[in-house]
């Protein structure tokens, strides 16, 4: 219980209010992450760069052929290029969601996947649907822009601005970002991203063990918090940064620096004795949660 | 090798080969699909899985290393994806959806359905009315580009020839030509259902005053049974595939309005599902459509053989589709 709170507050810091729940089989919260919408916008803009790159291309082949040969063969090129430009519509993005990465290019290269949303297997028919909407979301406002409602009234393009509207910002006016797609899919886009375990930041307990005697007061003077706030200063690695939060912590526990010791290596060393306490008494079943917890 | 001074650290230290191997073998499925790995890699997975899984358990109770915990969560979700994923070959997920999902999805739409045709028909009744009044209503319901011609000016022998006369050469094209327009418009008369049905059924009134309008320039000529033949031998199959779009869109539309007993979420999700397999079905029949109209119009020329293979599609979709069978294995 109280892991799942301190689990909850810890990913609430930095991307607050896109955690959500989904508990395995096995009874474990694995606290996905929802794409928020600049990725989604992102993942899209590069999955239909991908597209019309690709029908740009084939177009251009096939015309080259086109000039080559004569006759029958030039029928088959048109077929060719009909059946290309509809596949790559249509079929694209449902033949990557289907795949086991549940993910197009453009979704995989930012880190995010479709998922259902009630934590069961995505289905065909679910990718299927929520592509399928793409046909409101996407061709039609852009077939509007194409014609701009020509030899229409002003109210008419008034309203089809509105309606295309409602579809496209759809994914901005709820809390789970889904678009139209997803809402009739039963599916959310997801951050899956693959990464490497970095290096633990916590020293060896030869290196600058003699150097840094930290005092058992010293060390109580912070909680959970300031110790993951400290974890991020160091792998950001900033020395500006560094060398101001070295400061205050010296400041804030009475440490003289001594004559050759670096910012960098003090901040490794009292990282790692807190880190100690903290894990010391969350054996015991005490989570000091930041430094006003006592 | 460094001496680790925390718990925690050994305790990552201990398991972090097993992690790497998770991850190695996760990114492999995720790029080239789960058939690149061989049996004994593939069953390692959910063993991995569930270490992981307990390893998270443990980090989040024992561990404040932030990077650590952010890292098994997301290799987990990864894993989960996977190991509880669907993992059906192609050919197994075609053949469930030919022998049970699309009829089965189709049948669950006869209400829909019946009232798309309906809609259908009395747009082409109305058309047909207004049209056989005063002849200009034909340009409201045709466009030009595909009356190509064919309006209450033509002559008998000119609307004869349109019936009979095959375009000389570029029927493939035609008929690929055909397919991919016509499933378009059915895509988009499905999501169209969205907004609670209105465009969807209005599509479908629209499509039965084409056909209500085309009948209209025709019949005056004495050539309305000629164009029977000639618009349903694709007509039945391309007309049932739209109105399954169209009743498709229309049980979404309906779902977002009147989501009944389940959450409106529930009741969309749900619907959507089950329209997208009939859409997938609809693609599917509208490419036999295009093949009749590209192909087989051109080619057949008797009126008895085309109202013949009209027919026999018609009843063959509907045998399909709503001809009581008994479920494989008893599950739905």
């Amino acid at each position: 219980m109280a892991a799942a709170e301190a689990g909850s507050a810890a990913g609430a810091g930095d991307k607050p209010g896109r955690v959500r729940r989904l508990v395995t089989p096995e009874g474990v919260d694995l606290r996905l992450v929802l794409g928020d919408a600049g990725e989604r916008a992102a993942a899209f803009l590069l999955d239909a760069g991908i597209i019309v790159g690709c029908l740009v291309a084939a177009t251009i082949v096939i015309l080259i052929a086109a000039l080559i040969f004569h006759g029958p063969t030039q029928e088959l090129l048109g077929i060719l290029w009909l059946l290309i430009f509809f596949g790559l519509r249509n079929a694209y993005f449902v033949a990557f969601e289907l795949r086991a990465g549940a993910a197009t290019p453009g979704k995989r290269a930012l880190g995010l996947r479709v998922a259902s949303r009630d934590g069961r297997p995505l289905t065909a028919d679910a990718v299927f649907a929520r592509n399928a909407m793409r046909e409101i979301e996407v061709y039609l406002p852009l077939t509007f822009l194409v014609t701009k409602g020509r030899g229409v009234d002003a109210w008419i393009v008034l309203a089809g601005i509105v309606w295309c509207g409602v579809f496209a910002l759809f994914p901005l006016f709820n809390r789970d970002r889904l678009r139209v797609g997803d809402l009739v899919a039963g599916t959310w886009v997801v951050r899956s991203p693959r990464r490497r375990l970095l290096p633990d930041l916590a020293g060896d307990a030869a290196a600058g063990g003699g150097r840094f005697a930290f005092t058992s007061a010293q060390i109580d003077a912070y909680g959970v918090k300031e110790l993951q706030v400290l974890e991020d200063v160091i792998r950001r690695n900033s020395s500006a940064m560094i060398i101001e939060v070295a400061m205050r912590i010296r400041r804030k526990i009475g440490w003289a620096a001594g004559p050759s010791e670096s910012d960098r290596d003090f901040l490794g060393a009292y990282y790692t004795a807190l880190r100690g306490r903290l894990e010391r008494r969350l054996l015991f079943g005490h989570r000091r949660r930041d430094k006003f917890d006592t | 090798m460094a001496v680790p001074t925390l718990q925690s650290q050994r305790f990552r230290q201990e398991r972090e080969a097993d992690w790497a191997m998770l991850d190695t073998r996760l990114r492999r499925i995720e790029r080239d699909g789960a058939a690149v790995l061989d049996d004994q890699q593939l069953l390692s997975i959910p063993v991995l899985y569930r270490a992981a899984l307990s390893s998270l358990s443990v980090a989040r109770a024992t561990s404040l290393d932030h990077e650590l915990i952010d890292y098994l969560e997301s290799l987990c979700a990864r894993a989960y994806f996977f190991v509880y994923g669907t993992r059906s070959t192609f050919f197994q997920r075609a053949g469930r959806f030919f022998v049970r999902d699309w009829p089965r999805a189709a049948r669950a739409l006869w209400r829909e359905t019946a009232l798309a045709g309906l809609l259908m028909a009395l747009g082409a009744l109305v058309a047909y009315a207004l049209v056989r009044q005063d002849p200009d209503w034909f340009y409201a319901f045709i466009p030009s580009q595909i009356g190509d011609g064919r309006d209450p000016s033509a002559t008998t022998e000119f609307l004869r020839s349109t019936l009979y006369e095959a375009k000389p050469q570029g029927l493939p094209f035609f008929a690929t030509f055909l397919f991919t327009h016509n499933a378009q418009i059915a895509l988009v008369a499905f999501a169209l259902g969205f907004a609670f049905c209105i465009p969807s059924a209005f599509l479908m009134i629209y499509n039965g005053c084409m056909v209500g309008a085309m009948f209209a320039l025709f019949v005056p000529h004495g050539l309305g049974f000629q164009l029977g033949g000639w618009l349903f031998i694709h007509g039945t199959t391309e007309l049932f595939a739209a109105g399954l779009a169209g009743a498709a869109g229309m049980r979404i539309g309906w779902a977002v309005a009147f989501p009944g007993d389940k959450s409106r979420m529930d009741a969309v999700g749900e619907a959507g599902r089950d329209g997208a397999t009939v859409m997938f079905g609809v693609v599917i029949m509208l490419f036999t459509a295009g093949l009749l109209e590209g192909l087989g119009r051109q080619m057949i020329r008797a009126d008895g053989v085309r109202y013949f293979i009209a027919l026999a599609m018609a009843l063959a979709w509907a045998g399909y589709f709503y001809w009581p069978r008994r479920l494989a294995n008893g599950r739905r």
